[in-house]
């Protein structure tokens, strides 16, 4: 057990025993889901802030249910009815929020390194839902979560992750985990989406679709994201989804017991169709059940205190 | 010479802790073994070694096959923001515990606190008939909140700094209890 921060900012910034010890934890409060009562009351009394100045549906109710399982109290914070948008800057909004006595702030930003920013004055606990192409480490902890329960293991296991990497911060915050728990890391896609300087994070550079599938025991998927891409990366969808899609004659080449992954919102008929997103080795509903017990682990530790330690 | 104050202090050898556990056994069978569902349960982490030695005492009484059950309580405690998070570990409870005769078990009684979260804990899975406390170190004087427990294998006179250690076979030390200093 190796946890003494009171953020979550990143993964990088981790060590393999605190990756550990967030998948240790995540075990326990997914055992709690399987109960009648589905509610502990170890973050009774506290205020939780989803901050989300970004859209986002899945992950914002993800930490609302993790934070109401934990039986704190929750406020959504919208930013598209907010001061944010009368002119008030992130700075004094957050202040404002930790002045309500908030003791957590969750916060998804287009900004890279908008959750570091905060946590440089914040005195509650800052966790990190995505910071623009950044980093997304519930995200990331849940993947290896669900690899690791699937598969028993991280370590020595062949991933793969296909897709739009460049402006994944899915994709980097998976690299960081995947790595320091011991997997070999492939990316695959478009080479425009994926530019040969992420071997420097320890990764292969494969734009072979057969060959960085061939011997992959994970397959993860991740979107093409429109929202992120100032200029075309590649011809088309239908360009994406013959060259890089994995439907059901890719699938024939893989091993029988591969795990087929997506952090979802999928695309059906782009990067995945639906025979393959439905079929027995697809575990993305598995992830979004595993993606709760996770972020209840986070919410659980970064709320542990201890005077006597150095806070990151 | 063995004074309160040296570092070091044996409160039961591993024949003493034997004997002890012999003896709760027979107090528990006397008072509680009658119940129509009983379940011995250990709170984690200190009581399940104690847990699974009193259900295999209390099987020749039941003359059935008794599995003792872990507690996590970590999740229930009321002091997360003022320690580290503790670890959590499996839950595991050998039956229904809705209408049943429960004898929680933990290593030691201190402030009493554990019992309390304990006590939030089961009641997560159900409304049992009764609700017993089995310890093997009840340390007098030190208690934060009204609870007692009803068997005990040693009573302790102790100071607050120190701290009662429970060494057990099945983590591969010999058995035994001590008293240390800080």
């Amino acid at each position: 057990m190796t946890w003494n921060r009171r953020h979550l900012l990143d993964i990088e910034s981790l060590s393999t025993e605190e990756l550990l010890t967030v998948l240790d934890t995540a075990r326990g409060f997914k055992a709690v889901g399987n109960r009648a009562i589905k509610t502990v009351p170890a973050l009774r009394g506290k205020t939780v802030i989803n901050l989300f100045v970004e859209p986002s549906t899945r992950t914002r109710i993800s930490f609302e249910l993790a934070a109401q399982r934990l039986t704190a109290d929750v406020i959504n914070f919208n930013a598209d009815t907010s001061s944010l948008k009368k002119g008030e800057t992130l700075r004094d909004t957050a202040r404002n929020l930790e002045a309500m006595n908030a003791d957590i702030i969750i916060i998804r930003h287009s900004a890279a390194g908008a959750p570091h920013f905060l946590a440089r004055f914040l005195q509650c606990s800052v966790v990190n839902a995505g910071d623009g192409a950044h980093e997304h480490p519930t995200q990331a902890l849940l993947d290896v979560f669900t690899i690791r329960e699937k598969k028993g293991r991280v370590e020595g296991l062949k991933v793969t992750v296909m897709g739009d990497i460049l402006f994944s911060r899915v994709a980097r915050s998976n690299i960081w985990a995947l790595r320091k728990l011991g997997a070999q890391v492939t990316l695959c896609g478009p080479p425009t989406l994926v530019p040969r300087w992420f071997e420097q994070m320890g990764c292969r550079v494969c734009w072979d679709v057969t060959e960085a599938l061939r011997d992959a025991d994970v397959v993860n998927l991740l979107r093409i994201q429109h929202e992120r891409q100032r200029q075309s990366m590649f011809p088309g969808v239908g360009e994406y989804r013959s060259q890089f899609g994995l439907d059901r004659a890719r699938m024939e080449g893989l091993k029988p017991d591969v795990l087929i992954m997506h952090p979802g919102p999928i695309n059906r008929g782009v990067e995945i169709d639906a025979d393959t997103a439905d079929g027995d080795r697809s575990v993305i509903l598995e992830q979004v059940t595993n993606g709760l017990a996770v972020r209840m682990a986070v919410l659980y530790l970064v709320t542990g205190n201890d005077p006597g330690f150095v806070r990151n | 010479m063995d004074s309160i104050m040296s570092a070091r202090r044996i409160l039961m050898t591993a024949d003493g802790l034997r004997l002890a556990i012999s003896r709760m056994a027979h107090e528990i069978a006397e008072r509680d073994a009658g119940a129509e569902r009983l379940l011995i349960v250990g709170v984690q982490a200190g009581g399940i070694h104690l847990a699974a030695r009193l259900a295999q005492e209390l099987q020749q009484w039941r003359g059935q096959p008794l599995i003792a059950g872990q507690l996590d309580v970590s999740m229930h405690r009321d002091d997360l923001s003022q320690r580290p998070a503790p670890a959590i570990r499996p839950t595991n409870l050998p039956g229904d515990v809705q209408g049943a005769t429960v004898v929680l078990v933990d290593d030691v009684l201190f402030s009493g606190r554990t019992v309390r979260a304990a006590l939030d804990a089961l009641h997560d899975f159900g409304r049992p008939e009764r609700v017993r406390l089995a310890v093997l170190v009840d340390r007098l004087g030190h208690r934060q909140v009204p609870i007692q427990a009803d068997y005990v294998a040693r009573k302790v006179e102790s100071l607050p700094g120190q701290r009662v250690e429970v060494m057990w076979s099945e983590d591969g030390s010999e058995d035994g209890v001590f008293l240390n200093q800080p």
